[in-house]
């Protein structure tokens, strides 16, 4: 292992966090030119929820058990509680013991 | 932290703006903070993953960390280093490049909900506090704009802690590579699953307009498998978009 920073590696994570930062800023900037419309308003209001489903749900159907388990209980425990740090203490709580219990 | 906000008594059409202008406070600054505190646990872990891999794949702390601070996208690095270039040339950078694009493409869905809220902030406030955009962060302040809230300090509170912790938990993992135990062990690769999944409870608004976040779990279920990659989230999340946009009467 080396010590410092060698000019290579450092083009490459330039280059990442280019493209990175043009994301993370360029919806913003797009959205000068773009009225929001009560449609484009909804359409807005959709992403979060929109992205939540679409990272969460591939996650649960390929984790199994283990994963269904620890979901459902942070959203029942969210219901019941309205506490997202109590809701999600409950879903990786329920994966810890089941993966003990030799669930995977 | 949520403020108490005049509704309008009658309808609230969905094209007007919020009634007051953002604004910047500390109180939202510890507030924004302090909601992440059933993130960090997981994010740390992730750092100390990716520090880990860092070190495997021969980068030095400094370079771990300058990678960690500079891009601030956990998955797209780690996703870079399975990538990562043997020699550094145009035709290795391209891809690496594209990656990073395909796995981070989501936040520039993200940014494009900033608008309404950040839109009357002035440039040099607005966009250098879009850099501290993650997953963790937008939902939470999505939920906080929701309930009517309006001071910007709230989601840079929440960036700044996060990014403060990813970089320290990136330098922990490079220098104690040797320690990592197995995170899954401890439930802890289902954290942020588990947090996502919670937010969809504030954020119930009716089954009608739960429609198009079935219509992104479902397209992303189809394109996870059919498309490899990172695509499946990209695609959900603009599926589900679109048919709220068609949705007339909502």
């Amino acid at each position: 292992m080396h010590e410092g920073v060698r000019g290579n590696v450092l083009l490459a994570i330039a280059i990442m966090g280019m493209v990175t930062v043009a994301l993370r800023l360029g919806g913003f900037f797009l959205m000068r030119y773009v009225p929001v419309t009560p449609r484009v308003r909804r359409m807005l209001d959709a992403l979060p929820g929109s992205v939540i489903a679409a990272a969460v749900l591939p996650v649960a159907i390929q984790g199994g058990t283990v994963a269904v388990a620890a979901i459902a209980a942070a959203i029942l425990v969210m219901a019941l509680s309205r506490n997202d740090v109590v809701a999600v203490l409950a879903g990786v709580g329920i994966a810890a013991l089941l993966r003990l219990q030799g669930w995977s | 932290m949520m403020l108490p906000d005049q509704t309008p008594p009658v309808s609230e059409t969905a094209d007007e703006t919020a009634p007051a202008r953002p604004y910047f406070s500390c109180a939202g600054l510890r507030d924004g903070a302090l909601a992440m505190s059933a993130v960090i646990l997981s994010q740390s872990a992730f750092g100390f993953v990716f520090g880990t891999l860092a070190a495997q794949k021969a980068l030095s702390l400094t370079e771990a960390v300058i990678m960690s601070g500079v891009v601030y996208a956990g998955l797209s690095q780690v996703v870079g280093l399975q990538n990562w270039p043997h020699d550094f040339t145009a035709a290795t950078l391209v891809p690496l490049a594209l990656a990073t694009a395909t796995v981070n493409l989501r936040f520039f869905l993200m940014s494009l909900t900033f608008r309404p809220w950040f839109g009357a902030l002035p440039a040099w406030q607005a966009y250098p506090t879009l850099f501290f955009t993650t997953d963790a962060g937008w939902l939470r302040a999505m939920r906080y704009r929701e309930a009517g809230g309006n001071d910007v300090g709230f989601f840079l509170g929440s960036g700044l802690l996060l990014y403060a912790s990813w970089l320290l938990s990136t330098a922990l993992g490079h220098a104690f590579s040797t320690w990592l135990a197995d995170p899954k062990a401890f439930g802890l690769d289902l954290l942020i699953p588990a947090f996502f999944a919670a937010l969809l409870i504030p954020a119930w608004r009716g089954a009608r307009r739960a429609v198009p976040w079935l219509v992104a779990g479902l397209v992303a279920l189809a394109v996870q498998f059919l498309v490899q990659g990172y695509w499946y989230i990209i695609a959900g999340a603009i599926s589900g978009a679109l048919v709220a946009g068609l949705d007339r009467d909502a």
